[in-house]
């Protein structure tokens, strides 16, 4: 066994730091614990907090995304698909467009990337699923998030 | 005779029922209080201020799983669970927790009984009640188990000696082994207050709590290392009761050192009436627990061989050292 050596702070000296802890840690029973109850207590994130993106929409209703693709190529961790298609008038929309957020890392990246200021990410951070296809966010489900 | 067995079977019951709540809310007592010292709330969702979590939790632990791991000695892992609780309920059985009071023309005293040789009943259950933890891990087959238990067994043996020696000073000045007369001898000055007195309710106070496995001596089961040691194969209510056991143990220590230094049910140099006498017994239990509770949440674990030295070369000095200081003092001087 090798010696360790410690710190000689005398014998009388020994009990004075343990005192001193236990008045710390009385001192502390009496301040108002700091928890979030968070159920009923929600903890106000950041503006610029990265949740949930969202699919943005013109003030007619119709998604502002036209389906460039460009998200989905600077995605870091690839997990954007868009599908685009076209209406009957010329324009783009996605047919589909799915996030899967479990693999996201919320960089923020996409919302960067759109040329349309059509996808951000919001405040949104509470999200849950028993499954995991409950987290491929699909495009009605970003759109109304 | 029958009288006797009657009022026996009666006060014992309602003592277990009392002390069995009390272990439930020591629980509570000591997740709240910690929860507090880490400025969070402890407990406070099943009931106002969580109070009925205990309860809870005792319902949960009958609905668990019973697990037994296989290869595992299962006579002595059945019954390491209740060896660990059955002494320290035991404890309770001498502890004067009140005067007398007369019920239906009858004077019942309140405690279960009074042995004149109290102390060492009790000694001799405190070196049982460890059978339990060391027969748990040796039984469970499991190799945190078992470093957990062995450390139990060392830890024991080092701080049992001390905790015996320091007795022998109470029992020198009191001169008696009966609980009720040593608790008699203090009204009026209690022994911390007497002279020199202070360093063995101290050092009872430390054996005691190496001696009931809490922090900073809480080695069987230091969860960082062992994962839990002597208890890491239970479930169930096995679990729970290794757990009621060692609060069982915390409130018989806490009732042992009100009544060997702290003065029992006597107030501070006044005399007691009599009404008071358990209320002011149980808020003494109480405090010790709640001080218990604090210095865990206080003080970090001592490692293994800083136990070992602390137990052996400053201890058992000073309780030695305290028999003859205190002796010479209260027959020379005295
Ligand atoms: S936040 Fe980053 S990782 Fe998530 S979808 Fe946008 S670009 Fe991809
Ligand atoms: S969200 Fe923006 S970047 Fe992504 S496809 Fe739609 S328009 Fe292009």
């Amino acid at each position: 066994m090798i010696p360790v050596k410690s710190r000689r702070i005398g014998f009388f000296g020994t009990p004075l730091p343990l005192l001193k802890g236990l008045l710390f840690t009385l001192s502390r029973l009496f301040t108002k614990p700091v928890t979030y109850q968070y159920p009923e207590q929600k903890r106000q994130p950041a503006d610029r907090w990265r949740g949930l993106h969202r699919l943005k929409t013109t003030d007619a209703g119709q998604l502002k995304c036209v389906a460039c693709g460009l998200c989905e190529a600077v995605c870091p961790a690839n997990v954007i698909t868009v599908e685009a298609k076209e209406t009957p008038d010329g324009r783009r929309f996605p047919n589909r467009f799915v996030v899967e957020v479990t693999r996201c890392i919320f960089c923020g990246y996409c919302q960067e990337a759109c040329p349309k200021d059509a996808i951000e990410l919001t405040t949104n951070y509470e999200f849950c699923g028993y499954t995991r296809e409950e987290f491929h966010m699909t495009r009605d489900v970003l759109a109304r998030n | 005779m029958l009288d006797f067995v009657i009022e026996s079977v009666i006060k014992v019951v309602v003592v277990f029922a009392v002390l069995m709540l009390f272990v439930a809310y020591t629980t509570w007592i000591e997740r709240k209080v910690l929860g507090r010292i880490q400025v969070r709330h402890g407990p406070n969702r099943v009931g106002p201020f969580g109070l009925l979590q205990p309860i809870a939790d005792g319902l949960k632990g009958f609905f668990k799983e019973d697990i037994i791991p296989s290869n595992t000695d299962r006579l002595l892992y059945a019954l390491a669970p209740a060896l660990s609780i059955i002494p320290a309920l035991l404890v309770v059985a001498v502890i004067p927790f009140g005067d007398q009071f007369t019920l239906f023309g009858r004077t019942i005293t309140m405690r279960i009984t009074d042995i004149n040789v109290g102390l060492l009943y009790i000694l001799g259950l405190a070196g049982l009640g460890e059978y339990g933890v060391m027969l748990g891990g040796w039984a469970s087959n499991n190799r945190y188990g078992l470093l957990g238990s062995l450390r139990t067994a060392a830890q024991m043996i080092s701080y049992e000696l001390a905790l015996g020696i320091t007795l022998i000073s109470v029992i020198m000045v009191s001169g008696s082994l009966s609980l009720v007369e040593i608790v008699e001898a203090q009204a009026g000055l209690w022994n911390v207050f007497k002279p020199i007195l202070w360093v063995p309710f101290i050092l009872y106070i430390i054996c005691g709590l190496a001696e009931i496995n809490r922090t900073p001596f809480d080695m069987p089961e230091a969860e960082s290392e062992l994962a839990c040691g002597f208890n890491i194969e239970y479930s169930s209510m096995k679990f729970a009761m290794f757990f009621m056991a060692e609060y069982a143990h915390a409130i018989s220590l806490a009732a042992l050192i009100t009544c060997l230094f702290l003065g029992g049910w006597n107030l501070p140099f006044v005399a007691t009436p009599g009404f008071l006498k358990l209320p002011v017994f149980l808020a003494k239990v109480f405090a010790l627990v709640f001080f218990f509770v604090w210095e865990r949440g206080t003080f970090p674990r001592l490692r293994y061989d800083q136990i070992m030295r602390f137990g052996w070369k400053v201890l058992m000095p000073i309780a030695l050292a305290n028999i003859v200081v205190v002796g010479l003092y209260y027959t020379v001087i005295a």
